[in-house]
């Protein structure tokens, strides 16, 4: 092997490398990252609180948080969705133009009666969702987030272990921030203006 | 039901299929060529063939997929088989004479022109060179599990796709190099001996960034908080068992390609001494015909 041509399958190598660097994680601050391009763009079938069949397309126009999660859950829903209830809250007039899909990993106990009494605590840009098992599983795998049932208790009770990411979405369905546990509504609220401002 | 459920593609890849499914026509169609020729192939290169090609593709195009992509050390045991084990199997199957035995006429000699040829042989000796090997072997594990690469490889299916294809690709060049007998590596055949050399230099940055992942007391990757995991495990106890497996058995891997160089060398010493035994059996037999005569 002779010295030149390693030299330029070297250079090749860390060309590729640098070409490769391209496609780190874009953190925003604490608990807020950039996705766009990354994350699958907003696209689903399922059935809302109030029975109808919805898709993707019934909220264009509007930015869109996605989060996974079951009306039983005792700490991380409520606290999420709080939160989030608390963020629409400081954009004022803006926030009607804003959307919570909280989509039910847990279909079997929350029909949409259901859905809709637990929505409604949030206020009303809040949309309970719910899918067939194909359609939950479509959900699931296109945006890469899982779920488990616990083992019930005595009275058949029992917990899902989900994700705790919340997606936000453009008004054209695009993938724009993952929210994580613990971001601050104000932080939040900062991020919704400026992708409302854009849409 | 439920067990076809676990065998069926958790996101069904037509790359990985057509892929797949091409090695194994290839495969079977050179056995079949070279037993009309009257070679036999025998049973236990075809198998140790069908297991590699197996195990990757269980690891890919399976319900193992969502638990990869939902549990560190699943998919460092995803890592584990795509990157080193599935290809020592296939390496270790010696399938080239069956697999161009396999490629169509046609193909061979599209493939044998100059203009496909040429860039392909440069490519291939550039991959093939024993100092850029071992780095693009362990710069892809590095590489990898940046936290922030690794966050955006798992949540974006085309990188993560790009991560699993780089690491299958880059096991059968790597494992290739070190593992395939010198006689059939062709123009970028390379010395046994080196090979021990390159072996160790991959182990060691192994063992550092697995033993780095596995005693580190705060959890690396966030992502699998972030989008779930498969089932209950504690955090940290994931990413320990993550780190082990990256550490021990990657690692293992070297000594385990160890003993198959030496078997080459020892393989090709008894050839060298069969044929001085000939030689000079030849020279006894033709000095007594000479006497004879």
């Amino acid at each position: 092997m002779n010295a030149r041509r390693a030299t330029r399958a070297l250079a090749l190598t860390l060309a590729l490398g640098l070409a490769l660097c391209g496609c780190t994680q874009r953190q925003l601050g604490h608990h807020l990252t950039d996705v766009s391009g990354l994350v699958a763009p907003l696209e689903f079938h399922m059935t809302d609180q109030d029975g109808a069949p919805v898709s993707a397309a019934s909220y264009r126009g509007d930015v869109v948080m996605l989060y996974f999660g079951y009306t039983h859950c005792l700490d991380a829903c409520p606290t999420t969705l709080a939160t989030l209830a608390d963020a629409i809250g400081q954009l004022g007039a803006q926030g009607k133009r804003v959307r919570v899909l909280f989509v039910t990993v847990d279909p079997r106990r929350d029909s949409e009666p259901v859905l809709k009494r637990y929505v409604s605590n949030f206020g009303p840009q809040f949309v309970g969702l719910r899918g067939t098992r194909a359609q939950l599983t479509d959900m699931i795998k296109r945006y890469r987030v899982s779920y488990h049932y616990e083992k019930p208790d005595a009275n058949g009770a029992y917990e899902v272990d989900h994700s705790s990411a919340v997606f936000i979405f453009g008004g054209r369905g695009r993938a724009r921030l993952l929210a994580q546990t613990g971001a601050p509504a104000a932080v939040l609220a900062a991020d919704l203006r400026q992708l409302l401002e854009r849409t | 039901m439920r067990l076809l459920s676990y065998l069926l593609p958790w996101q069904f890849s037509p790359t990985a299929c057509a892929v797949f499914a091409l090695a194994a026509t290839l495969y079977v169609r050179g056995m079949m060529v070279l037993r009309r020729d009257s070679i036999h192939v025998g049973f236990r290169r075809p198998f140790v063939f069908f297991l590699g090609l197996a195990v990757n593709y269980a690891v890919m195009q399976t319900y193992f997929d969502f638990l990869a992509q939902h549990m560190f050390w699943i998919h460092r045991l995803q890592h584990l088989i795509l990157h080193h084990i599935g290809p020592t199997l296939l390496v270790l199957s010696a399938p080239v004479p069956v697999l161009r035995a396999g490629i169509p006429g046609p193909t061979w000699r599209l493939l044998s022109k100059p203009w496909v040829s040429g860039p392909l042989g440069w490519l291939w000796r550039a991959l093939q060179h024993p100092l850029i090997a071992p780095v693009i072997f362990v710069g892809l594990i590095y590489f990898w599990l940046i936290p922030s690469i690794h966050f955006t490889a798992m949540i974006d299916q085309r990188r993560y796709l790009l991560m699993n294809w780089s690491m299958l690709i880059d096991g059968i060049l790597f494992w290739w190099l070190m593992l395939a007998p010198r006689e059939a590596q062709g123009a970028a055949a390379m010395r046994y001996g080196p090979r021990y050399i390159v072996l160790t230099a991959v182990a060691l940055p192994q063992i550092a960034l697995g033993a780095y992942i596995a005693l580190t007391s705060k959890p690396l990757f966030s992502i699998y908080a972030i989008c779930g995991r498969a089932w209950a495990i504690s955090p940290m106890l994931d990413q320990q068992l993550g780190g082990l497996l990256t550490w021990i058995p990657a690692a293992m891997m070297s000594a385990v390609g160890g003993i198959v160089v030496l078997h080459h060398v020892l393989a090709e010493d008894r050839r060298a001494l069969a044929r001085e035994v000939g030689a000079e059996a030849n020279a006894a037999a033709s000095a007594s015909a000479g006497a004879v005569a």
